[in-house]
């Protein structure tokens, strides 16, 4: 990985909905570069864009102008399959509502990323079982969801994003649906786990205690970045 | 990959196993009569070749007045024949091993206090061997009996159980219509025909003592013939047509009042009527399996919005649009599946039933098992391409979103 350029580059990303009267300027021309190993944390309130620009940067959404480079590839032509291929390989997200398949075991849920990128049966099974230890869950493999609690549900959801092996996560309010003890053991686990692998975090809140755990903040509104600071690497 | 999902969608069938027992009832239903229907179809065709057997497919039949299809479709007007045209046909005929005549009526046959209607075929001992039609007990008439029409008489089994129950019959008085006649022989059991008359409720008399005693005419109404082993059936017929004109007096030109046909051509013809027959029911069968497909889509559209999420998270690990559609279609097709595999065993089951029932042979035909189990796939895959589609068209964002 080249130093000239950054590993996620936005430039003048504009996401229009609608037309005419009807138009709703999510992106309003918005420029961001994260190198790899980031943790950069995006506030701004409602509808500032965070979420639109989380979905863009996480390959679900294509922007209506300007360019997006990930890795040295230009995202914005692409279609939705190759997209998709972007997601399996290099992304992984972990969500506020934990989003796990229902009445499926935590391993099961764990495997679900891997079955994608093809790797077989066997292996599989053995790197969920070691992201499942790495979010300390050993013993609650079988379990379902609806076995666990809320804090139990988003570290399936983290060994979940970690099992693939990913370049970067995104996260979507990882900690909303959580009290504040839960929500600081997920967050230094987050941390912890950047620490060991290096990876490039992506995180929307609207908590400015969770994103103190950041590297980096980007706050929003109106659909462009009104600041962008560094923070204290908490790692 | 492709059995990894093909796990999946048989986990997800057995998640929802009440529901997914009453989409797969449509098809269950559809594929066990299709089944039923044609293995039945194919039991009766063979019962109908194996009677033509038992009767002879050697055997030729004359009648008088046009062919036709059904027993009366001779003319009333048509000349009879007489015991000339019998001995002549088998005297000139190299082909014709025998020649027997017959002629018949229903009537009342009593024995002792018990009575019985049956059919009374006159003949003479000819038929015996024409047909092939073994005695149980005593013997054949003898050529003096027909010649000057002695009042004795064979009995078929039916009329035997229904006169003499376990008792012997043999040289027993009994009185067929007002003529008094004693037993001579008993012949044994034939079973019912392909049409489902009892070959066996019926008596022979000597066509002489029938001509005299009972109708007063010299009439033959049939002529009734085997040919010989190894000689050719059509051949034979052409003889025999050819013959009967000479016989008859029919000038060149004009028509046969007579009509010359074969066992072969008797099987043929109740083999298609079957065969039609197995075709509309089947036809009928095959819509029940249509709807059954109607329910599979029904099921997996409604299974699709449900599991809107599911599809979401899928598609944010990075699954691409024709594995979306492979997976809801996969389980479409192993829902129609189990459920044709079901209605299989079910079909075959309710056929093997309905054969010992009605009384022909239970001939599972491994040819439309598999057409079943094919079929039942494709109907799988043609209802299911649609909600599966509709999954794999979903945008993921809006998909992850959903309650």
């Amino acid at each position: 990985m080249p130093h000239s350029e950054p590993y996620i580059s936005l430039k003048d990303i504009r996401r229009i909905y609608g037309q005419g009267d009807a138009e709703v300027r999510a992106l309003d021309g918005v420029d961001i570069d994260i190198k790899r190993g980031e943790f950069v944390a995006i506030m701004g309130p409602s509808g500032s864009g965070k979420s639109t620009a989380m979905n863009l940067i996480g390959c679900l959404d294509r922007p209506t102008s300007g360019t997006y480079r990930f890795n040295g590839l230009e995202i914005a032509g692409l279609d939705g399959d190759e997209r998709a291929l972007i997601r399996r390989h290099y992304l992984a997200f972990i969500y506020q509502g934990y989003n796990l398949l229902a009445r499926t075991s935590a391993l099961d849920n764990v495997e679900l990323p891997l079955i994608y990128k093809g790797i077989g049966k066997r292996e599989r099974r053995e790197r969920a079982l070691h992201a499942l230890d790495l979010v300390g869950l050993k013993g609650r493999e079988t379990h379902d969801p609806s076995q666990l609690s809320g804090g139990q549900q988003q570290r399936v959801a983290i060994a979940r994003a970690l099992a693939g092996d990913p370049h970067v996560v995104l996260a979507d309010e990882p900690t909303g649906n959580l009290d504040t003890q839960r929500s600081r053991e997920i967050m230094e686990l987050i941390v912890e786990l950047r620490r060991k692998s290096g990876l490039t975090i992506i995180m929307v809140t609207h908590d400015e205690e969770i994103a103190e755990y950041a590297s980096r903040l980007i706050w929003m509104v109106d659909g462009r970045v009104q600041q962008d600071r560094e923070l204290q690497d908490a790692a | 990959m492709l059995w990894d999902m093909t796990k999946l969608a048989l986990k997800s069938i057995f998640r929802n196993a009440l529901r997914s027992c009453l989409t797969v009832l449509g098809v269950v239903i559809g594929v066990a009569s299709v089944i039923a229907m044609l293995t039945l179809g194919q039991g009766s065709s063979e019962q109908v070749i194996a009677d033509v057997e038992k009767m002879g497919t050697n055997v030729i039949v004359v009648r008088p007045g046009q062919r036709g299809m059904g027993p009366r479709a001779h003319s009333t007007a048509a000349r009879p024949f007489n015991i000339k045209d019998v001995d002549a046909l088998e005297e000139a005929l190299p082909e014709i091993d025998t020649a027997a005549p017959i002629s018949s009526q229903q009537g009342t046959i009593v024995a002792g206090t018990e009575n019985h209607r049956a059919k009374i075929t006159a003949t003479d001992q000819r038929y015996l061997v024409a047909s092939d039609w073994p005695l149980a007990l005593g013997r054949n008439f003898n050529a003096s009996e027909t010649r000057s029409g002695k009042p004795v008489c064979i009995l078929g089994q039916t009329v035997r159980q229904e006169l003499f129950g376990t008792a012997d019959p043999l040289d027993q008085p009994v009185r067929i219509k007002k003529m008094s006649c004693n037993v001579i022989g008993v012949l044994t059991e034939k079973g019912a025909s392909s049409i489902g008359a009892d070959q066996d409720d019926v008596v022979l008399v000597p066509l002489r003592t029938y001509q005299r005693r009972l109708t007063g005419k010299d009439d033959v109404s049939v002529i009734y013939m085997s040919v010989v082993d190894g000689a050719s059936t059509g051949q034979a017929i052409r003889d025999v047509e050819n013959l009967m004109r000479e016989l008859r007096r029919i000038a060149p030109g004009d028509e046969d009042d007579f009509s010359v046909i074969d066992m072969k051509q008797v099987a043929s013809m109740l083999t298609s009527i079957t065969g039609v027959l197995t075709g509309l029911l089947s036809a009928v069968a095959a819509v029940s399996l249509l709807v059954g497909g109607i329910g599979i889509m029904n099921i997996m559209l409604v299974s699709v919005t449900e599991r809107t999420r599911e599809i979401g998270i899928r598609l944010a690990v990075g699954a691409q649009t024709h594995q979306v559609l492979m997976q809801f279609l996969i389980e479409a097709v192993a829902l129609s599946l189990l459920g044709g595999l079901v209605g299989i065993i079910l079909g075959l089951g309710l056929a093997a039933i309905g054969a010992h029932w009605i009384d022909i042979p239970f001939v599972p035909d491994p040819g439309i098992i598999l057409l079943a189990f094919v079929f039942s796939a494709i109907v799988g895959a043609a209802f299911g391409y649609y909600p599966a589609r509709a999954a794999a068209n979903l945008d993921p964002i809006e998909a992850l979103r959903h309650e």
